[in-house]
Formats: C-alpha cells, structure tokens, sequence
C-alpha cells in the first residue's frame, strides 16, 4: 500500500507568518539547507497531532532560532541566551499542566547555558529539550561551538580546532544519559530522509513524555548549517553523515520513560481561612488581655539588653526569649544578633531592645541596662558598655568574678553547674533567666509584676518551643532553679545582693 | 485551636510571611549570607501552602525560573545580596523589557568583589539606577523595620502587578537580619487572578511575551513607553515616612538602619535645640523629590546618611538642584555609625556650614 504524503504547511505553524517583520510572511528566515528548518515543521507537525498547541509553551532561545515564535501557534517567550531551561524551570513548576519545550543550539545549551542545562536534567525538570547541533555558532557569524569537531575550521579556530588548545567536542547527550533523572535521551540527525523520519519518531516521543509528566527528555539532533560551513546541499549532508556521526553516534542513549511514575506536583493553597490556618502561629494561652499595656515604671524609658557568650550556648536563644517575653506583653522589642562566621563557633552576641514606645536604633553600644554574660571574652568586651548602676549577671561556673565599678549590680550565677544537674548545658540559658526574674523582683518589680514576669517566661519558653514537650519542662525547671540560686545566695549574704536603696532604684531607672 | 498575627520575626523572615499573604505562588533562589535565612523560610513555609520552592543551581538560574514563572501570570519571586544581585542583572533587564511583574529581595551588603557579610547600603545604585542593560528602572521599596518588610513586600506584589515591573524590596543587613515583634497583615482575599496575558493554558495561545524588537523605531517606541510608565510611578507612587519635619533646618534623609539611627540623632539634636528633621524614603525609586521639595523651603542644611561611598546623595543633589547644600554622613565596610558618631558629625557639617557662609 502507498501511503499518501500531503506536502502542506503543519498546523502547528500560523497560516503566514505575521509576526515576520518585511514583506516575506510565507517563508522562514532560514538559510537554505538548515537543519532548524526542518525540525521545526516535525515539531509543528508533532504539537498539532498531540492536540497540544493550547497548552504548549515555545521557548526561543538566543541563537539563529531566536525568532522562532514567528512561526508557532503556540505560547511563546524570548528569553536570555543559554537560560531557557531555567525559564522552563519556572514555567514547568508555576503549572504542571504546561507543556515547554526548550529549543537550544549548541551555544546556547553547551556553552554559556550548559549548568542551567544539566541541572534542569538533573531535577528531572518536566520538559522537552530540542537541542540542535551544527557544530558551529550560526547567526553570530560561524564562531566554534563547544561541539566543534577536531581540525574544523571556524572563524574562530582558523587553524582547525586544537584539542591541545580547545579540548574535545562536547558530547552532551552521553553527559544527560549518565544522569539518573532524565528519562529519554536520543542522538537524531537532520540530513538524510531516513534519519529525519526517526528525529520525527524522536520528537514525538519526547513531546509524549512530557504530556505524561514523566520528566525530562532529550534529543540531540545534528544539523547542518551550510552557509557558515560553506558547504554545498550534499557536501553537508555528508559532513553529517559521517565526520559529525563518527564523533557523535546516532542512537536511544536513554529510554526509561515506561519504568518511571508521572510527577506530582502539589497544588497551592490559597483560601484565606486555610492559609491562616497553616501559617498563623498557634496562640499561647495568656494571662493577661490582648490589649495588656504593662505599667511597670522600669520600662518608661527603653531598656537595653546585651547578651554575649559562646556560639552554641544559647547566649541568641536567651536574648530571643527575653524579646519574647516583652513581646507576649506588647511591648516593643527589637533583637539583633551578630551574624556570620563568628556565630561558627566564636563569640556571638545580642541587642534586645524593650521599650513602650517604637524603638529607634536596634544597635546596642554604650550605655545597657543589663548584660548578661557566659564567657570570660565577652565579660572583656562588653563590660564597658554596662551603664553606670547598670546590672550584670553571669555563669561564675566558667568566668572569673570581674572587676567592677562598685556602682554595678553583679550577680554571679552558678549557671553551668546548675544545668548539669537537671540535664544539659543547653538549660543554662534558662537558669540565667530565673536569675534575671530574681533580681528584678528583688530590685524593680512590683509584687503583681513578678508573678506576671514568672508567668510571661512560661509564655515565652512555649511560644519558643511550641512542638517539645519535654523541652518546656526542663526550661521550665531550669528556670525556677536560676531563680532560687539568686534568692538562696542573697538569704546567706544578706548584705551582698540587699534589696537596693530608693535612691540606688532611681537612679538605675535613669 | 487560636491563632494569633503576634509574632517575633527576622526582617528576613517576615519577608517571606508577606509574600505567602500576598498571594506568592513561588519562589526561586541561591543561598547567600545575609538573605540566607529569606530562602530559609522560603523552604519551610512555601511548601506547607502547596506552594513552589526551588532551590536554583545559580542566582542566574534563579531570576530565570522568576522570568518564566512570571511570564505564567503567577506572583513570583528571588533573593539576595549584593553580588548575587549583580549576576542576577540581565535576567531583571528581560523582565523590566518584556513588562513582567516580579519581586527581588536585596538584603545588602559590603562590597565591592567578595567584600563581606557586614551591612552595606552599596547596592543603590545598581538597585535604583536599574543595574542591567537598557533604558529601564525597577520600583525600589525600602523597609525600615520588621514589620515593613512583611507590609512592603506585600506590597511590592501589588505595585508589580500595578505596573508590570520588578520590585526590589532592598534593605540592609542589619534589618533583614534582627528580629522585632510585627502583626501579620490579612491574607489576600482572593487568589491572584491569572492576567489576559499570561503563557498558561487558560489564556489565548498567541500570548508572546519578548524584549526583542529588531526596527529600531519599534524599540524606540518600547523605550518610550517604558519612560512613560516610570513617569507615571514617579507621580503616584513616592513614598516617605517624616519625622520633626514641620520646621526641620537640618534635614537627613536616611533609609533601613541609618533612618533608624538618624531618628534617635534627630532626637539628641533637638535636646540641643537644633532643629532638625528626617526624611526617610520608603521608595527609593520613585525617589520622594516631591518631600524634599517642600522640605527645602526651610532647610539650611541636608544630610545624606549612608552606609555606602554615597549614593543616594547624587539623587538628592538631582531634586535640590543646588538650592540647599548637601552633605554626606557615611561608614562603609560593614560599619555604622554609633549615635554619637551621627550627632557628632551633623554639628560639625552644620558648624562647616556656618563657616562657609561667613
């Protein structure tokens, strides 16, 4: 039987080509004997037949088929040269539904796009990639292209590519097949009539893989482009049929779309109860009104806090606990951690901020009402910003007592050794807090207020740890154990740590 | 189970609160101190809303995945810091041509070349001026706080969809990385509805979405409505917050950290009774020339605070026109100035003033 070949435009390209600048609507801007021309009618042909033109997304790289959205009916987008599979990335993931091809030369994907390119295939991105190999830069005016073959001669590698000089060609589809997530890559040819009909095959075997969402696909076609070859219809065809092929073998390098499940992409949430549901944070249970407004006389003025310690002793954590705490009672806090390679392992340190009215600079370096210190270089570093009357708490388990300006505060906290004995180290931040909710009772809080201080903590040590149970409790413990050191400490050395004077209270306020 | 809009929030994460509220469908992006904890968050919240997170291979790949998922009618976006804005460049420049709608965060810091992690603001002028190729510009909103950089980022969306350009929400180290108490705004009410011309399969297949245009009078006439349309942002869309403004002799203009440390300046400077006054931009481009405008009709003196070898002082000068001197109070490297430092070096720009009149 002889099959009937119609010899017509697909219907995957407009009717004319309006979109064509001049007055050539009918007709592509390929030169003679380019290979770009003939896989784009296979192309055309293969989204018309799939019944895929309303969904399919024709990305036109940077290179002779940057105009390549003249002819498909089809979506399409111009994009920076070598990134189209990232942009498909973004269109791929914004709607599973989509079916994106990337069309790229040999510029474009091996050389200035080739990390988008293999990490696109590396994610196993749903996508067709359609990548033409001439084994030269076309429209720049035949520059060598990664896949150049040895020898060739380009007006850029006049003297015939040296490997000594520019290495091998680049065997791009053996690179995508020795990755794991892509499920079918293909080496096609453009030149004879038998190895079109299976570049056919080829497209539409990748263009089916991607309906079916099994991820990515490629083929490699070799292409010819006579012009900047100089190379006549025939020379071409036989420069592809036997110099190009003898590097770059024909054949299914890949084919694993059959053991491969579809990909399942979620779907956004959007509903506004839904959205609130997950991302609001769950409340705690407070014991005061959500209009609470703290009437403490401590915090008429802003009251500055500066923690410093080792990174991983939980000096962050403990500043952030305390700007919870404020936080629970709406006030203004603010909490600025030194950041970057110091938190690895050197010191790190905090500003936290509270204060009844907005806070104007977060930064911390004079003049603090409290510091809290739980190593000896801080002790150094930061005891000079401790403000006249200012108070000072630290773990006297690892620091030396400090000398201070009688005017000071000073409360030495057995901190390290406390934690131990209800667990981990990790709790000494907690026990230091239990210290601070001691000396402010003793010093400037109202009986009322430090059971709401006492309180506030608990507040803070759940909205910290939300999720851990067992965490909160030991916190908790932690805490209260700070607390009665302080307490336990000032009933043997009454005159140490006495409640201090009216005037000692005033003038710390200031 | 109660739910509360209370929270304590990095700068850097309350950016990513606001564009989950706003409606945000993905977002795409290459870890980099200090913007890191952006993609942090990105990479637990985004998920958990069945919403899109990638991870990309290079700040190129990010802001490439932004330009397709916009082109899909989506709100998307990227973040990063200095360098990583630089090589984001031309990705912006085809967005900014092919009037598409994005957000990039610019959490800066020092430069230039590898510099370091501590807070610069020397991304204003690769940031405001539009940074890539081409006759374009970028809406630049500038947090001053936690909770701006929730809000502002909510708004940045809007603005993008608005106006079909990128936003850059830029703020220094030093806000995206501390943490203060912010209310979370409402989520939008509806989902973002896809635009006519979107490249998705519930729109009209011929939609094309391309910055090339080979005559050159057709670009010309692209150019021409580009200009436009910032014509149009910089008469609707200036933003500022003042502070003593209303008879303020000495006027800093600040943004990010140094509005915060220009507001206590303010402060000790009127303790002394000197009048002063801060203008603080929350849109840098637009840039508020209509609020230094009117604020030069009293002021003797305006002062550029920043953490960069100036830059935001040559959009000063361009509003003033030389009708009120300007000058520059800056650190760079990392540095910032102590309030004492700031005040200092005010009283002494104002005593120079004096002695340059004699």
């Amino acid at each position: 039987m002889i099959e009937t070949v119609t010899h017509s435009r697909p219907e995957g390209f407009f009717d004319t080509f309006e979109r064509r600048p001049g007055p050539i609507k009918k007709n592509m801007h390929y030169c003679p004997g380019c290979g770009h021309g003939i896989l784009q009618k296979l192309i055309a042909e293969a989204i018309s037949d799939l019944k895929i033109k309303d969904k399919t997304i024709f990305i036109s790289p940077v290179g002779c088929s940057v105009f390549s959205y003249y002819y498909f009916d089809c979506f399409g987008i111009s994009v920076p040269h070598g990134r189209a599979p990232a942009v498909a990335t973004g269109m791929a993931r914004s709607n599973p539904d989509s079916i994106v091809i990337s069309y790229q030369g040999d510029g474009d994907l091996g050389a200035i796009g080739f990390n988008n390119f293999i990490q696109a295939a590396n994610r196993g991105e749903n996508m067709c990639v359609f990548f033409v190999n001439n084994a030269i830069y076309g429209m720049t005016g035949g520059q060598m292209a990664p896949t150049t073959l040895p020898g060739q001669k380009t007006v850029t590698s006049p003297y015939g590519r040296s490997i000594a000089n520019e290495g091998y060609p680049l065997k791009v589809s053996e690179m995508v097949a020795a990755l794991d997530s892509p499920v079918y890559v293909e080496r096609a040819a453009l030149s004879t009539t038998k190895n079109i009909m299976n570049a056919r095959k080829a497209v539409r075997k990748a263009l089916r893989n991607t309906i079916d969402r099994k991820g990515f696909s490629m083929v490699e076609f070799l292409s010819g482009c006579p012009i900047n070859l100089k190379l006549g219809a025939n020379e071409m065809n036989e420069f592809i049929n036997t110099q190009m092929m003898s590097y770059f073998p024909l054949g299914r390098l890949k084919d694993i779309a059959d053991d491969r499940d579809p990909i399942r992409r979620p779907v956004g949430i959007y509903k506004s109860k839904k959205v609130k549901e997950l991302l609001y944070p769950v409340s705690v249970e407070k014991c005061v009104a959500p209009d609470f407004k703290n009437k403490s006389e401590i915090f008429e003025k802003q009251r500055k806090i500066k923690l410093g310690g080792f990174g991983g002793q939980g000096v962050l954590s403990l500043g952030k606990m305390i700007a919870t705490m404020g936080k629970l009672r709406n006030f203004n806090v603010s909490w600025l951690p030194s950041y970057g390679p110091e938190m690895r392992g050197g010191t790190a340190n905090c500003s936290v901020i509270i204060h009844r009215k907005k806070i104007g600079s977060p930064i911390i370096d004079k003049n603090c009402n409290l510091l809290i210190v739980l190593n000896q270089p801080s002790m150094k570093k930061f005891l000079p910003e401790l403000k006249e009357n200012g108070v000072l708490i630290y773990d006297s388990t690892t620091i030396e007592k400090p000398d201070c300006t009688p005017d000071k505060k000073v409360y030495a906290v057995d901190a390290s050794n406390i934690a131990k004995k209800i667990g981990s180290l990790k709790y000494a931040n907690s026990v230091i807090l239990g210290a601070l909710a001691a000396v402010m009772g003793s010093n400037f809080l109202t009986p009322a207020d430090q059971i709401d201080f006492d309180r506030t903590f608990e507040e803070a040590i759940m909205d910290c740890f939300s999720d851990k149970e067992t965490i909160i409790k030991l916190n908790i413990e932690a805490f209260y154990a700070g607390q009665k050191a302080v307490m336990d400490s000032r009933k043997k050395n009454p005159k140490q740590a006495s409640r201090l004077s009216k005037a000692d209270l005033t003038m710390s306020l200031k | 189970m109660e739910y509360t809009n209370k929270m304590l929030l990095k700068g850097n994460e309350a950016v990513i609160y606001g564009a989950l509220l706003a409606g945000c469908d993905s977002y795409f992006g290459y870890p980099i101190t200090p913007a890191s904890e952006i993609a942090h968050s990105a990479a637990l919240l985004f998920p958990r809303l069945g919403r899109v997170f990638l991870q990309a291979e290079s700040e190129i790949g990010a802001i490439n995945m932004v330009l397709g998922a916009a082109a899909t009618g989506r709100r998307t976006m990227t973040a990063s810091s200095g360098l990583g804005i630089s090589l984001k460049q031309e990705g912006v420049s085809y967005i900014a041509g092919s009037n598409l709608p994005a957000v990039i965060v610019d959490i800066t810091r020092g430069g230039p070349g590898l510099g370091n992690i501590g807070p610069e603001q020397s991304d204003y002028n690769q940031v405001v001026k539009g940074g890539g190729h081409g006759n374009y510009r970028c809406i630049v909103l500038s947090p001053g706080s936690v909770q701006e950089m929730c809000d502002l980022t909510v708004l940045a969306f809007d603005l993008a969809d608005k106006y079909l350009i990128p936003v850059y929400v830029m703020a220094d180290g030093v806000i995206g990385q501390m943490m203060e108490s912010l209310t979370l705004p409402e989520p939008a009410a509806v989902k973002h509805e896809l635009p006519d011309w979107s490249l998705d399969p519930a729109k009209d297949r011929n939609n094309l979405v391309t910055s090339i245009f080979l005559k050159y009078d057709r670009l010309e006439e692209v150019n021409i409505a580009l200009q436009e349309k910032y014509k149009l942002i910089s008469e609707q869309e200036q933003r500022v917050e003042e502070y003593l403004m209303d008879d303020a002799g000495i006027v800093f203009v600040a943004y990010g950290i140094c509005a915060r440390l220009a507001h206590s300046a303010v402060e000790i400077l009127r303790d002394k009774g000197v009048k002063a006054g801060l203008i603080r931009p929350i849109t840098l481009f637009p840039f508020p020339v209509d609020a230094l405008n009117k604020a030069k009709k009293k002021a003797e003196l305006f002062l550029s605070v920043e953490l960069s070898n100036g830059q935001m002082i040559d959009d000063i000068k361009l509003t003033l026109e030389c009708s009120v001197p300007v000058k520059l109070i800056n650190r760079m490297g990392g540095n910032i100035p102590t309030i004492d430092e700031l005040v200092d070096r005010s009283l002494g720009a104002i005593k120079e003033l004096k002695e340059d009149g004699k």
